[in-house]
């Protein structure tokens, strides 16, 4: 009697709906204070380093664990350069691929496409570095590079002797990886337009492609942005298959065919033996910025969201 | 209906208990380390559990860096590194560590250079250089000149070397260090260095497998790795002025003057050692353990596994291509074992 009461006759006190309340209120704020437990511990750990070298952590070249000097520029270049890249080829890739299974292709092939694309998503990363190292980083090395050498050696990005492991082969994996998550998410943005809004356009004369461009893409404009970040966030994260074909060399280079490192990699390859207290409370820092970085890059992305959707007032 | 899967949780919980039961009758030995003898140490715990079926030893080859750390914090019940502690390492763990060292190994220059085969010819100085950054093509005059014959690309060196805490990088950075005083200034030796060049790659099979996939690319790693992967190695100039190549026979060459004069605790290096035959990199490899052992049960079981490997275990090795340890040293270690404390 006390756990159901009846629907005219909601009570306070301790009766079935106020568990529920409480319980999801709680489940909600435990994330919430699950990320600041993370922020302050990460703080915390990383303090040693934060005193030591400041702000020019952010700015330092060097990385010795012998002589204890520690700058992280390097990686935060080859995070957000691999990330940003990864995503400028990735996000034309996903929502064509999206515009194709929802407007040109018919039902039973679009399905077929998009379950192909979801099992992208589902190859854990490891597999993606392994195909990456033995068989992608190879064919670049042997073809790729050589071929971007003679013919585009000229620009500083192209330059640069072929070593396979780089930048290039970075971006070419990232570029795989996200391509399923911003795709599945265009997809159901793009179902989501109403075939009024379709039918508007083309009844004012539109060919098929005015027709996108002109009612279904502005509709679904910050549901696409919320994919693209969600790639961007993945990009940005990436472990296992970047460590295996980025090279793993601490250097800024403009060119894409030199190797690089970035954020999680060389918090993977050295915090399980870092050597000296200081050395794991700099990669603790590193962590602390990617943390920073991301939620920099989310908070950012509400603030466009938030821009545009006023702007418009439509959409999802 | 809900009879049956009512009948069927019970048959599932029974099951689980029934396995849960014979699970915690054998004892697990954890250790983590070096991966420099890893192929050896895995050989060894599949030949002792056909032997004591009782105890299981897992083994994570993380690097001798993560195996001082994990054994030091007491997470794992032995560690391994090709590394002697130091003396701020050694004051840092609370109780007493032992090297225990089980097993010589040999660190070789591997490369892939398509055309040639075994033997590349390098001295000190040239692979310094090559390490430096100095060198950076194949077609060096001055590689071309050791190699007579040999016909070099003229490709750019990719050259490979390891990301992650490692005993192999003490041995090979302080092999540097004794040959090339530029070297010992700019970079010096430790499991972590500044490299001044070169690709990464995680532990010896990462190098490996790095140098596998990539043309002209040049890196070192532990004897083992290279010939199980059907990788060519170097010969190297030794002290003595001998173009050697990395074998069973050099390595023990190379151990031979170090053993007359081997320390009480064998904290000792086999680098650049006198000898016609001698290896120039070549190192001790040791497992870690507390000499009063906590948990008496485990303390036995690890006491009796080091028993066997020092006498059993040895002459697995040369199959692997690691040097067994020579007959004053084995002496010295029997005495060490049997003074661990359980």
């Amino acid at each position: 009697m006390i756990f159901s009461p009846p629907r005219w006759n909601i009570r306070h006190g301790l009766n079935g709906d106020f568990i529920f309340k409480s319980i999801t209120v709680l489940f909600a704020f435990s994330i919430l204070g699950i990320l600041l437990l993370m922020t302050v511990e990460m703080y915390q750990q990383s303090l040693p380093s934060l005193l030591k070298t400041g702000w020019a952590f952010i700015t330092g070249r060097e990385w010795d664990a012998v002589n204890g000097d520690f700058g992280a520029l390097p990686y935060i270049h080859g995070s957000v350069v691999s990330s940003i890249l990864s995503l400028a080829l990735a996000t034309p890739l996903s929502i064509a691929t999206a515009l194709f299974i929802t407007e040109v292709a018919n039902r039973k092939a679009g399905s077929v496409i998009a379950a192909l694309v979801e099992l992208l998503a589902a190859i854990p990363s490891v597999i993606y570095g392994l195909w990456g190292i033995l068989v992608m980083a190879p064919w670049l090395q042997r073809t790729v590079e050589p071929f971007l050498n003679d013919h585009l050696g000229f620009l500083p990005f192209f330059s640069g002797p072929p070593y396979g492991v780089s930048m290039l082969a970075a971006v070419l994996i990232l570029m795989i990886m996200i391509v399923p998550i911003i795709t599945s998410i265009t997809k159901e943005v793009l179902l989501a337009v109403p075939d009024s809004q379709r039918e508007a356009a083309i009844a004012l004369g539109a060919t098929r492609w005015e027709m996108i461009r002109m009612a279904v893409i502005p509709y679904g404009r910050s549901g696409i942005l919320g994919a693209v970040i969600l790639g961007l966030g993945r990009a940005i994260g990436e472990t296992m298959a970047v460590t295996m074909v980025i090279g793993n060399t601490p250097k800024i280079s403009w060119s894409l065919l030199d190797p690089a490192y970035t954020m999680p990699s060389v918090i993977a390859n050295e915090f399980a033996e870092a050597s000296s207290q200081l050395h794991g409370a700099a990669l603790m820092e590193i962590g602390l910025i990617l943390l920073v970085i991301t939620l920099i890059i989310n908070f950012m992305a509400r603030l466009l969201l938030w821009s545009m959707t006023r702007s418009t007032g439509g959409g999802a | 209906m809900n009879a049956i899967r009512k009948a069927f949780v019970t048959l599932a919980l029974f099951a689980c208990a029934l396995t849960a039961g014979t699970a915690g009758a054998e004892t697990l030995i954890n250790g983590a380390g070096a991966t420099f003898p890893y192929p050896i140490y895995s050989k060894w715990f599949s030949e002792y559990a056909k032997i004591h079926p009782d105890v299981k030893f897992n083994y994570q080859s993380i690097g001798s860096g993560g195996g001082i750390k994990q054994i030091t914090a007491q997470t794992v019940d032995f560690g391994a590194s090709d590394k002697p502690l130091s003396d701020a390492e050694l004051k840092a763990a609370p109780g007493q560590l032992l090297h225990i060292p089980t097993v010589m190994g040999a660190v070789v220059v591997t490369y892939n250079l398509p055309g040639v085969g075994k033997g590349l010819k390098l001295t000190a100085e040239t692979l310094t250089d090559i390490y430096m950054g100095t060198i950076t093509k194949w077609n060096d005059p001055r590689l071309v000149k050791d190699n007579p014959g040999v016909k070099l690309p003229a490709s750019p060196i990719v050259v490979v070397h390891r990301t992650d805490g490692s005993g192999t990088t003490a041995i090979f950075t302080s092999y540097l260090n004794s040959v090339s005083p530029a070297w010992k200034s700019k970079v010096g030796t430790g499991t972590s260095v500044s490299w001044p060049v070169g690709l990464g790659g995680k532990g010896n099979e990462g190098v490996a497998g790095q140098i596998k996939t990539t043309a002209n690319s040049i890196g070192y790693v532990e004897l083992a790795y290279a010939f199980e992967n059907k990788l060519p190695y170097a010969s190297l100039k030794n002290k003595d002025g001998h173009f050697v190549e990395p074998s069973i026979a050099s390595t023990s060459a190379a151990a031979a003057g170090a053993a007359k004069h081997m320390p009480a605790d064998y904290r000792t290096l086999l680098v650049n050692q006198p000898g016609k035959n001698a290896y120039p990199i070549a190192g001790f490899t040791y497992l870690l353990v507390y000499s009063h052992q906590k948990d008496a049960a485990k303390g036995k079981q690890l006491v009796d596994f080091l028993k066997w490997e020092l006498h059993k275990g040895q002459k697995m090795a040369p199959a692997l291509l690691y040097a067994p340890l020579p007959a004053n040293v084995v002496k010295m270690v029997e005495k060490t074992i049997n003074s661990i404390k359980y």
